[in-house]
């Protein structure tokens, strides 16, 4: 399971990158290999306002529709649009080609919530067992 | 196989008009007239016949095998109710008839059908009254969804919160959204029933209904549903039963008694009608007397006399939902199926479910990962982790059961057991039967370690081998010829 260092993650397998005053965010590893191959993906647009924990986009695979939750609070800059044609770019590339959306951070204080990696790769493995 | 176009021979027939008749003059209106010949396939009689039966025989229904389908509920669907059906008074009937002045009369038979069902109806699950109207299960819920909206907004509060377990049907949630209600999912606990604890947590004074699956989703029937139906109505929400799993429950309680406000009932799932690519639904809606004045319009009603008629009197109603009457012909089969039955019989389907869920719970646990251990009701979840752990997921057995002749159980529902496998045997099915589709899954689970490969090349005996459903989801052309 991938689990890249110099990201943060939720409890609901999203992940975030954080850039000065920006986070990208996206699903994890787990979370596309889990959905399985993932065939639509409803993304938000920029401009709208994210809350953290509400859904920020809906995916479908071929096993089940998942909302997918902001891990942060704020407006939406930017949004990956190469996955609605593409959508197996969240299943290949789940941390860089298969990236969501770009969020303009509301609340810094908003990030003490999220995990690290280490301890994410230690909730994963709590699942699994 | 060819479509039936290809099978097209210029000029050839199945069926010739009688020369007069093919003569005449048409009497329409040149306008209405067609001018271009509509493209048919020409075929003869024998070519059409063998056509359609060779494609019937590529199709799987419960009428030729075992259909566990958990959560579908496909039992038998009794022939007799067909021979119902086929009464000429119901057959040759127009379906606008009893909205005419006077031809309600001509109609006694019909509305007494759908009268007699929805007290019948009310009888079984404790509720005051029912809309037989909602043309399937999803539609009973939106139906469901709505009458809680009319129910608050007549009272004057603008909640907007629907709480639902994460064991919930998916159509649940999309129910309420698309009644206008934002979703609150609460987790399960440990012991696979809605958490109380998160659940107090996520009821406020903003919420309109829970929505329950009762037995739920993992075929488990929670014991605090008293306790969660009086927390729900001290909050002023209303609780809502989703009736996919009333099978498990018919004659041993009511989802009235329970606390439950608005239910939904499935037809075609627990009274015994095709579904499932057979036939239409039904999803009748039955509510408690609070809600009876907002029920849909028309509603079938008795005058002092004892004659029926269409009662469109309901000024809180929320109007039509459906035309006409519902999928009437599905009430009169679920009808017939609950007068032979009676209530006795009907005690017995839900005693046989789940003795013959728990019979497939208890042989195959030690083979397959079961998430909840504990007795089960009408249905079993396991998860096929075990067998993942080499390779072998839900999806290649469900291939692999094709080819053993049964229908896969329902996989990856729900969503919170990893690689589920939900089972729902049903009532109809025999000893033998339910032995060999035991007997099947563990020769999966035995051949998961001697010869994995086997398992994911199938199935090998199917019209259809392994699809790429990805590709088929994600490049979706539906068209005969080219591409849109």
């Amino acid at each position: 399971m991938n689990i890249p260092e110099n990201l943060l993650y939720t409890k609901e397998h999203e992940w975030a990158r954080l850039e000065g005053s920006q986070a990208t965010v996206g699903i994890t590893d787990y979370a596309q290999s889990s959905l399985g191959d993932i065939t639509f993906i409803e993304l938000p647009k920029a401009g709208d306002e994210m809350e953290q924990s509400k859904a920020l986009a809906t995916v479908e695979s071929v096993k089940a529709a998942s909302d997918v939750y902001a891990p942060l609070s704020g407006n939406i800059v930017k949004v990956n649009e190469d996955l609605e044609a593409s959508p197996e770019l969240i299943n290949q590339s789940p941390y860089e080609n298969g990236w969501f959306a770009v969020i303009e951070i509301a609340n810094e204080k908003e990030k003490e919530g999220l995990m690290s990696a280490s301890d994410y790769k230690a909730y994963v493995e709590t699942l699994s067992k | 196989m060819k479509l039936i176009y290809e099978k097209s021979i210029k000029g050839r027939r199945g069926f010739r008009l009688p020369k007069a008749l093919a003569s005449k003059k048409c009497d329409l209106p040149k306008k209405y007239q067609r001018v271009k010949d509509p493209d048919l396939p020409e075929v003869s009689e024998l070519d059409c016949v063998r056509h359609f039966t060779n494609l019937s025989r590529m199709n799987f229904s419960v009428d030729s095998n075992f259909y566990p389908l958990g959560s579908c509920t496909m039992k038998y669907n009794p022939k007799f109710t067909e021979k119902a059906l086929k009464l000429e008074g119901f057959l040759e009937l127009h379906p606008l008839l009893p909205q005419l002045l006077g031809g309600g009369m001509l109609a006694q038979g019909s509305l007494e059908v759908i009268y007699e069902t929805e007290r019948l109806l009310c009888e079984i699950t404790g509720m005051d009254a029912f809309t037989m109207q909602p043309l399937a299960g999803a539609h009973g819920e939106l139906t469901g969804a709505m009458l809680i909206a009319a129910y608050h907004k007549h009272k004057g509060s603008r909640r907007k919160y629907v709480i639902v377990p994460d064991s919930s049907h998916g159509t649940n949630p999309a129910s309420a959204a698309i009644a206008g209600y934002e979703v609150i999912v609460v987790r399960s606990d440990k012991d696979g029933c809605m958490d109380i604890g998160a659940f107090k947590e996520k009821l406020n004074e903003d919420v309109a209904a829970v929505m329950l699956t009762c037995p739920n989703t993992l075929g488990i029937f929670n014991p605090r549903i008293k306790e969660i139906a009086d927390l729900a109505h001290k909050a002023g929400a209303l609780m809502y039963y989703d009736g996919a799993n009333l099978n498990a429950m018919m004659g041993k309680c009511r989802p009235g008694d329970l606390g439950f406000d608005v239910v939904h009932l499935n037809l075609h799932k627990t009274f015994g009608t095709p579904h499932g690519g057979g036939g239409p639904g039904a999803g009748p809606v039955g509510v408690n007397d609070r809600l009876v004045q907002f029920l849909p319009i028309s509603k079938v009603s008795k005058r002092d006399d004892g004659t029926l008629y269409l009662d469109y009197n309901n000024p809180k109603s929320i109007g039509y939902i459906a035309p006409f009457y519902g999928n009437f012909a599905v009430i009169l089969k679920a009808y017939a199926y609950m007068l032979l039955l009676g209530k006795e019989g009907l005690t017995e389907v839900s005693e046989y479910a789940v003795l013959n869920a728990n019979y497939c719970m208890k042989l195959l646990k030690d083979h397959y990962e079961l998430s909840y251990d504990r007795t089960c009701m009408h249905e079993c979840v396991f998860s096929a982790s075990r067998q993942a752990d080499k390779g072998v997921h839900a999806i290649d057995i469900a291939k692999y059961l094709i080819d053993k002749g049964f229908h896969p159980p329902t996989i990856y529902f729900p969503l919170i057991v990893k690689e589920a496998m939900m089972i729902e045997p049903t009532e109809t099915e025999s000893k033998e039967t339910i032995d060999e589709f035991i007997a099947a899954m563990i020769e999966i689970a035995k051949l998961t370690e001697s010869d994995p490969q086997v398992i994911k090349d199938a199935p090998q005996k199917a019209p259809v081998k392994r699809l790429d459903e990805t590709k088929a989801a994600r490049d979706l052309n539906l068209r005969f010829k080219g591409s849109p």
